[in-house]
């Protein structure tokens, strides 16, 4: 009886699958790599915090990844005045609504958001910025591959290129940019490094606390299981 | 140290007579005897009490830095979601009490899930002991009831949508039915006055019926004693003292035992809460991530695990009846499939209580109604359009263990009696 009810609660799990598909390329893992997370940061700064905010998260956390204070206000304080403040943007939300369609969101937590079925949202992020290509009907001139008539232009157009749609559903890179595509590919790989440490800045920590607090409750319970041993050992 | 004692036994003798201490403490602990045949199921009554813990106490820090304020900051972002997030990263320790009261919410519902179980495997509802079971579930409704205010308050998509959805489904009850969704939102949209009156019932009023209603549960239980996995009663072979012979004090022999369930269960639970807070989109909705929106709906809008099998119910029912909408059968269909529950004690006719002794009708039945409540859960969680493996369809597949779910209830009075059962044995046994 045990064994067909465990048997038969698996069952719905052989059901999972089908649907709508949206094909992600898989990002690359570099949550532990400092430089690579650093040299997202200043892409981040750079490049995105012009439109979007990323009103929770402080600059000074910035030293989690290895930066100093002076390092922080030397290259990457742009908008603010102090390592304090969070990361805000002086564009207006309805300047910004009039020319793009839509308010640029905040990208504090986007790469948690864009979590799916289909991959982590870090690999929707990595295939999003690498899959803009030409589209002259758009207002931008841009559309996206991942996001269907997307109100973003390409923010990083000078660094890719120019993508074009082909007849065979294929993007083609028909004018290069300044960096080479494993260059480039590389690149967004750091950037949406630091959007998934953004994302969560204490995830690293938060594991490693973890694995403590299991080894802490596995001596408890060799304790409380002799314990309990002992309480019932006349008990039959 | 005689000295001491004499300090201790003082101390509590003065207390005894102004308060019933060392009464309670044995009517309650030292002196329950609950059965010694306890096995794994039971684990669940006393860990869903740990949750309710959890809950109190990281829901108080909570409510230290949460803002219920739909309006939104300067970065454009409603300071209710703000706030969220400043928990996770500006509060120290915020995101450990932030995830644990994320986490304690599904754990809540899973441990209240098999504790219910157990009471169905083991005939824990039948006589004496349907009000523990009446009570257990108005304590399962004021939990979904929770759940449901709590999910708005991080005011993001799925939170907002989600709430949109379900108090709509208000508005589908004849003449009535809009005006109070109007009443229960205070907006004409899920709004400010809505979150602010949800996070009043959510950290307020029913938490306070919940603490309620779990003291009636337990006083109930220890009036009448646990039943066991026999279904037999313990109090009916006693000693010469008038204790029962399979009875043992639950303190300390489960009070220990107790803890090393509490173990297992805090090793389960650091597991989801330190490297899957999300529980894969489960626990914390990836849409979620996104602020409250109103002119941008989502795709698709499901709920959280623990409501999709009533989601499904809810959905299941596609037919007006009555020249009534079918919305509204649909939300008759959910709350009935809630509410069934607290028929069973007298929906229920076998002569014996537990499983262990009941046949195989018994057995089959359930075991399809057990599989049938997961993968209405499962179809909960799709779109309507989902199709089993790509080619069956999941509507009519949920409409057909819709229609089960609630003929295994039904025709129980028939099924139960007829069933071949085996005899009851006169003592508990260890298995």
């Amino acid at each position: 009886m045990k064994k067909f009810l465990t048997a038969i609660l698996f069952v719905p799990l052989l059901a999972f699958g089908a649907g709508a598909e949206l094909h992600l390329d898989r990002a690359p893992d570099k949550a532990t790599d400092k430089a690579a997370l650093q040299n997202g940061a200043k892409i981040f700064v750079n490049y995105c915090l012009n439109c979007h905010s990323a009103s929770y998260m402080r600059y000074n956390r910035l030293s989690e990844i290895g930066l100093s204070d002076a390092q922080i206000k030397d290259n990457l304080l742009f908008t603010a005045e102090k390592v304090g403040e969070p990361m805000m943007i002086a564009m207006k939300r309805d300047d910004a609504k009039v020319w793009f369609g839509a308010a640029p969101p905040d990208l504090t937590v986007i790469a948690r958001a864009r979590a799916s079925a289909f991959g982590s949202g870090a690999d929707w992020l990595y295939t999003y910025l690498r899959t803009f290509y030409r589209d002259e009907s758009r207002p931008t001139g841009w559309n996206n591959v991942v996001y269907e008539n997307v109100g973003m232009p390409h923010a990083l157009w000078e660094l890719q290129g120019d993508q074009i749609m082909g007849e065979d559903h294929k993007l083609k890179l028909v004018k290069p940019g300044k960096l080479k595509p494993q260059e480039y590919d590389a690149m967004v790989g750091d950037l949406v490094a630091y959007l998934t440490y953004m994302g969560e800045p204490v995830a690293e920590f938060r594991k490693q606390l973890g694995v403590i607090v299991l080894i802490f409750l596995a001596v408890i319970f060799v304790f409380a299981y002799a314990l309990k041993r002992e309480y019932w050992k006349d008990i039959h | 140290m005689s000295k001491i004692n004499a300090i201790l036994k003082g101390t509590l003798d003065w207390v005894d007579e102004r308060f019933p201490l060392t009464s309670n403490w044995k009517a309650h602990l030292s002196e329950y005897y609950a059965p010694k045949n306890f096995n794994f199921w039971y684990f669940f009554g006393s860990l869903a009490m740990l949750v309710l813990v959890i809950q109190i106490v990281t829901g108080i820090f909570l409510t230290m830095h949460f803002k219920p304020d739909a309006s939104l900051n300067a970065a454009g972002v409603p300071v209710a979601f703000a706030s969220v997030e400043y928990i996770m990263r500006d509060v120290p320790w915020g995101w450990l009490i932030r995830y644990m009261h994320s986490t304690g919410a599904s754990a809540f519902f899973l441990v209240v899930y098999l504790h219910m179980f157990r009471g169905m495997l083991y005939g824990s509802y039948r006589k004496p002991r349907e009000l523990i079971w009446i009570f257990g579930i108005i304590i399962f409704l004021a939990l979904m009831a929770e759940a449901f205010f709590g999910y708005l308050l991080p005011w993001g998509q799925m939170s907002f949508w989600g709430a949109q959805v379900i108090v709509n489904l208000f508005s589908a009850i004849p003449l009535i039915g809009p005006d109070l969704s109007i009443w229960l939102r205070g907006d004409y949209v899920v709004g400010d006055a809505t979150l602010n009156r949800f996070f009043a019932f959510h950290v307020v009023a029913v938490p306070m019926v919940l603490l309620g209603l779990v003291a009636a549960h337990i006083i109930a239980l220890h009036e009448v004693g646990s039943n066991n996995p026999d279904g037999i009663e313990i109090k009916k072979k006693k000693d010469a003292n008038g204790i029962p012979l399979d009875g043992i004090p639950f303190h300390p022999y489960y009070s220990v035992k107790d803890i090393v369930g509490v173990i297992v269960f805090l090793m389960v639970f650091s597991v989801v809460v330190f490297f899957m807070p999300e529980g894969g989109g489960y626990f914390l909705e990836y849409n979620n991530f996104f602020p409250a929106d109103p002119l941008v709906t989502p795709p698709h809008i499901a709920p959280v695990w623990y409501f999709t099998p009533y989601y499904s119910l809810l959905r299941a029912v596609t037919y007006p009846l009555f020249g009534i909408d079918a919305k509204f059968w649909g939300v008759v269909a959910m709350g009935a499939g809630t509410l069934i529950f607290a028929f069973l004690p007298w929906l229920d006719r076998s002569p014996v209580k537990s499983i262990r002794y009941r046949g195989p009708l018994t057995k089959w039945l359930l075991s399809i109604w057990v599989v049938g409540f997961f993968i209405l859960g499962f179809l909960g969680t799709k779109d309507p359009s989902y199709q089993f493996f790509g080619f069956i369809p999941g509507a009519p597949v949920a409409q057909l263990l819709s229609v089960y779910y609630f003929l295994f209830f039904l025709t129980m009075p028939i099924w139960s009696s007829l069933d071949r059962c085996k005899p009851e044995p006169d003592r508990v046994t260890m298995k």
